[in-house]
């Protein structure tokens, strides 16, 4: 039974219709890539995940159980946690309180603010520091951080390099990596098919709302991933 | 939708309508409901006229909130000030500069509107529902203001002379024609006035910020011009019905004159009741508030129980009103001040409703 | 004009007035939520008080005891309830249904006790003064109110700085969409905060009861002075809201020392005042 599986998952922004009967699953201990192009709908599966979303009961399965229409904190509690797009740090409060506030779902695990602070050390150091102020690889450290926090068994990563340098995009993905080792199910999604193709183990493209291409990470055909990215 | 296959030729193949059938009868209907209704005072006693006035120009105040509030998204909890000081400018102007009455209502409403610029500098610098608080604190000033002095009665307030009351006319009963002829045409002149307003370039600009205001500012709307606009042309046509009414009473007080349960309660009841944003709700809800009014008589301040209970359960199950209902379900629009197209080979256009009409 | 006294005494106004503010300011700063019924709710509180002094021969004070508790599950009643449904986009649902709850709530008490006037009565603690530094006289009551006051907004402070719940109201004022990714639920908090603003409000009620005559129309100019406390001093700070009412209340007594019923109108034109030179108030720590 894969840790997470989705049967023709449907989802809309009102009347509009973002994903279109996206069968999709993920076995424990594996990081699969979502990539496509801007609005192809790799955040919206991602929401539609995490509960952000609504979706029927029986399209997103987790553990075999339907979770599809559970709020969102149902969701965080039962173990799914996501690093959103665009960090989404609560500016008001300081490093530390933004990690704690992961940490409100009350699941126990290995990870913790020490373990947090190990793994990204920078954080140790700026603990006290408003969210705001922080550069931007060190604000996404702290969304993963935060994400962390809940110990969850599959994290959501939504466009973790969106505006970060090169130098910092690697430094975090090499961080990534450790946290995957350590047996934590990972979904990747990336408009950067190199990074992300490179940390996975299999990935799905998305193309207008529709799987287009699936397969395994590596060795991937250069022009068929082209073509599916794009849709030509 | 997708547009015509790109082998084809292309045909002009719309065209731009605003009325609907239904809208064509409603307004022949209503030019000759407004004849026969011209004509009752001939044909009923003094105690109907008086209150299909009072239904008058509750329409009219209402049509003016719903204009500020369900179009221009400013939500005023404050227009009794205008109210107020429309009937004050009405008493003064006649009293101490002897203006004739008529010309008096004309004042009071221009005398409103230079006021809502002050006011307009204090409150629009407040959003949302502060905005909305912003108001009605800014009407307890005035009526506070006025209560100071006592050339205006402080107080207790001040009644018209007998000798201006009959320049009106000389006996109670023509007094009672005229009142009525005279709220009458503002109710009418209410509704003219936000259906022309509503389909021309400002009643676009209006639905436009409505719908989005970051939209709307991007493609070169002045939202805050349209807004401030939208205001002060309230503020006018709110302070010369105060004018009218208070003439109608014969006497101003502070209390009366700037009550918010009178102007402001009862007003937005009715929008609400009836449907918010809609030209055809506040008909609606004044008509069921009336009724509620007159069913409840009897107990006290029950009728004000049940207006607010069951403004609470629309706006928490029934947001669009009444009408907002029917409209929806029935694609039925009385006051068409929107667009749509027709394909000239008669097809449907599109599956939606678009335009000011949705509320 | 005896500059001491007004100043004194105008602070001390000042604090039932924050009292009055911090419900209010409260539930703005978690869920941008103008609550247009909290003075009727203040009233409510104040006769809850008269019933619990009255049936159960408390003392006033006392009565604290059942109106604190009571409000506190009314708000969380209210805000699970009803105030939810109404959170969203459009400004128009809370404001609307909460200007009707405040005439259900008016009327209703009227019907009940009728338009007369009531108080409590607490015997010598009303008329008792102290003398400070500088020969002005003030009451004891109103400086006790003064202090209450303060200690709310401190422990209120404690909460948010402190406490995990505190946190996360926080960071739901901040973003409420991202706060349930965290594993908490909305509603809930929502409800939680309601029932805090409203066990305030309920304080402050019985501190009015005891203070000033009341009847069931007092509520919207109570609404009044909390909502131009807060825009005084700033929103999304309630030391500022301190500020501000602290502000309103010397304004409002030094108008009473001109003119007895210039008291009031003063108070709206040094709120009009901050408005026009400060638009987001003295101490802002949030932008609307």
């Amino acid at each position: 039974m894969s840790l997470l599986e989705t049967h023709a998952l449907k989802a809309f922004y009102g009347d509009f219709q973002a994903l279109f009967d996206v069968d999709f699953h993920v076995e424990a201990g594996e990081t699969v890539a979502i990539i496509g192009a801007n609005g192809a709908g790799k955040s919206t599966f991602l929401r539609a995940v995490a509960g952000v979303l609504k979706s029927a009961p029986d399209m997103v399965l987790y553990d075999g159980r339907p979770i599809g229409g559970l709020p969102a904190h149902d969701i965080v509690r039962a173990g799914i946690a996501m690093v959103p797009e665009g960090r989404m740090l609560f500016p008001s409060l300081t490093v530390e309180e933004n990690l704690r506030m992961g940490g409100y779902g009350g699941r126990s695990g290995r990870w913790n603010l020490n373990a947090i602070y190990e793994l990204f050390p920078v954080l140790g150091e700026r603990r006290h520091v408003a969210a705001p102020d922080l550069s931007g690889g060190q604000q996404q450290m702290a969304a993963i951080g935060r994400a962390l926090m809940s110990n969850p068994r599959l994290l959501l990563c939504d466009e973790l390099s969106l505006g970060l340098a090169p130098i910092v995009i690697r430094d975090i993905y090499a961080r990534l990596s450790d946290i995957a080792n350590d047996g934590t199910t990972l979904i990747i999604v990336e408009q950067d098919i190199n990074q992300a193709l490179a940390a996975a183990d299999r990935f799905y493209c998305l193309q207008e709302g529709r799987v287009s291409l699936t397969g395994p990470a590596a060795g991937y055909d250069r022009d068929a991933v082209t073509a599916a990215y794009f849709g030509v | 939708m997708t547009g015509p296959s790109p082998t084809a030729a292309p045909e002009a193949s719309f065209r731009v309508e605003r009325g609907t059938r239904a809208s064509r009868i409603f307004m022949a209907s209503g030019a000759v409901a407004i004849v026969v209704l011209a004509t009752l005072p001939y044909w009923s006693d003094s105690g109907t006229t008086r209150l299909v006035a009072e239904m008058a120009y509750y329409l009219a105040l209402a049509q003016f909130w719903n204009l500020l509030a369900g179009y221009a998204g400013l939500v005023s909890v404050g227009q009794q000030a205008f109210v107020g000081l429309g009937g004050y400018a009405l008493f003064v102007l006649c009293s101490a500069y002897g203006f004739h009455p008529y010309l008096g209502i004309l004042a009071a409403g221009v005398f409103a509107a230079l006021m809502s610029l002050p006011i307009a500098f204090f409150v629009f610098r407040l959003r949302g529902a502060h905005f909305a608080v912003g108001t009605w604190v800014v009407a307890e000033a005035c009526q506070l203001t006025v209560a100071q002095f006592s050339a205006l009665g402080a107080g207790s307030g001040y009644s018209l002379t007998p000798a201006i009351v009959r320049t009106i006319a000389p006996d109670r009963a023509g007094r009672d024609m005229i009142f009525y002829w005279a709220s009458l045409g503002i109710a009418v002149a209410a509704l003219a006035l936000v259906y022309l307003l509503l389909r021309s370039r400002v009643g676009l600009a209006l639905t436009a910020i409505r719908d989005s205001e970051p939209a709307s500012r991007s493609i070169g709307v002045d939202a805050f011009r349209a807004k401030l606009m939208t205001f002060v042309i309230v503020a006018f046509c709110t302070g010369l019905t105060g004018g009218l009414i208070f003439l109608q009473k014969l006497r101003v007080s502070p209390q009366a004159g700037f009550s918010l349960q009178d102007w402001t309660v009862v007003v937005i009841f009715m929008v609400v009741i009836g449907g918010i944003g809609t030209i055809e709700g506040p008909i609606i809800g004044m008509i069921i508030y009336f009724v509620l009014r007159e069913l409840l008589a009897d107990y006290g301040t029950w009728y004000l129980i049940v207006m607010g209970l069951v403004a609470v359960v629309f706006m928490l199950y029934a947001r669009e009103g009444i009408w907002g209902w029917v409209a929806g379900r029935f694609h039925l629009y009385l006051f068409p001040v929107g667009r749509r197209f027709v394909r000239l080979d008669g097809a449907p256009a599109s599956q939606r409703d678009s335009g000011p009409n949705r509320a | 004009m005896d500059w001491y006294s007004i100043i004194a005494q105008g602070c001390l106004i000042g604090g039932l007035y924050a009292l009055f503010a911090v419900g209010l300011s409260l539930i703005f700063g978690i869920m941008r939520l103008v609550n247009i019924a909290h003075g009727d709710l203040i009233t409510l509180s104040a006769f809850l008080a008269l019933i619990a002094a009255e049936v159960l021969g408390l003392y006033p004070l006392a009565t604290l005891i059942i109106v604190v508790p009571v409000m506190f599950a009314l708000g969380y009643g209210l805000q699970r309830g009803v105030l939810n449904r109404t959170l969203g986009e459009s400004i128009l649902p809370p404001l609307l249904v909460t200007f009707g709850m405040s005439i259900v709530i008016q009327n209703v008490l009227l019907e009940l006790f009728g338009a007369d006037t009531h108080r409590l009565v607490v015997g010598t603690l009303e008329t008792a003064s102290l003398t400070l530094p500088g020969g002005v006289a003030i009451g004891v009551f109103p400086l006790i109110i003064f202090l209450v006051a303060v200690a709310v907004i401190g422990g209120l402070q404690l909460m948010f700085y402190r406490t995990d719940i505190g946190r996360a109201f926080r960071a739901t004022s901040d973003d409420s969409v991202t706060v349930e990714l965290m594993g908490a639920d909305n509603r809930h908090l929502y409800g939680l905060a309601m029932a805090i603003a409203l066990a305030v409000t309920g304080c402050a009620g019985v501190f009015l009861a005891v203070r000033t005559n009341f009847d069931p129309s007092i509520g919207p100019s109570r609404l009044i002075y909390a909502f131009e406390a807060i825009i005084i001093g700033g929103l999304g700070n309630l030391w500022g809201t301190l500020a501000g009412a602290v502000i309103l209340g010397i304004a409002q007594s030094i108008g009473a020392a001109i003119k007895p019923d210039f008291q009031i109108l003063a108070g709206h034109i040094a709120f009009l005042l901050v408005l026009a030179v400060r638009p987001n108030g003295l101490f802002p720590r949030m932008r609307d």
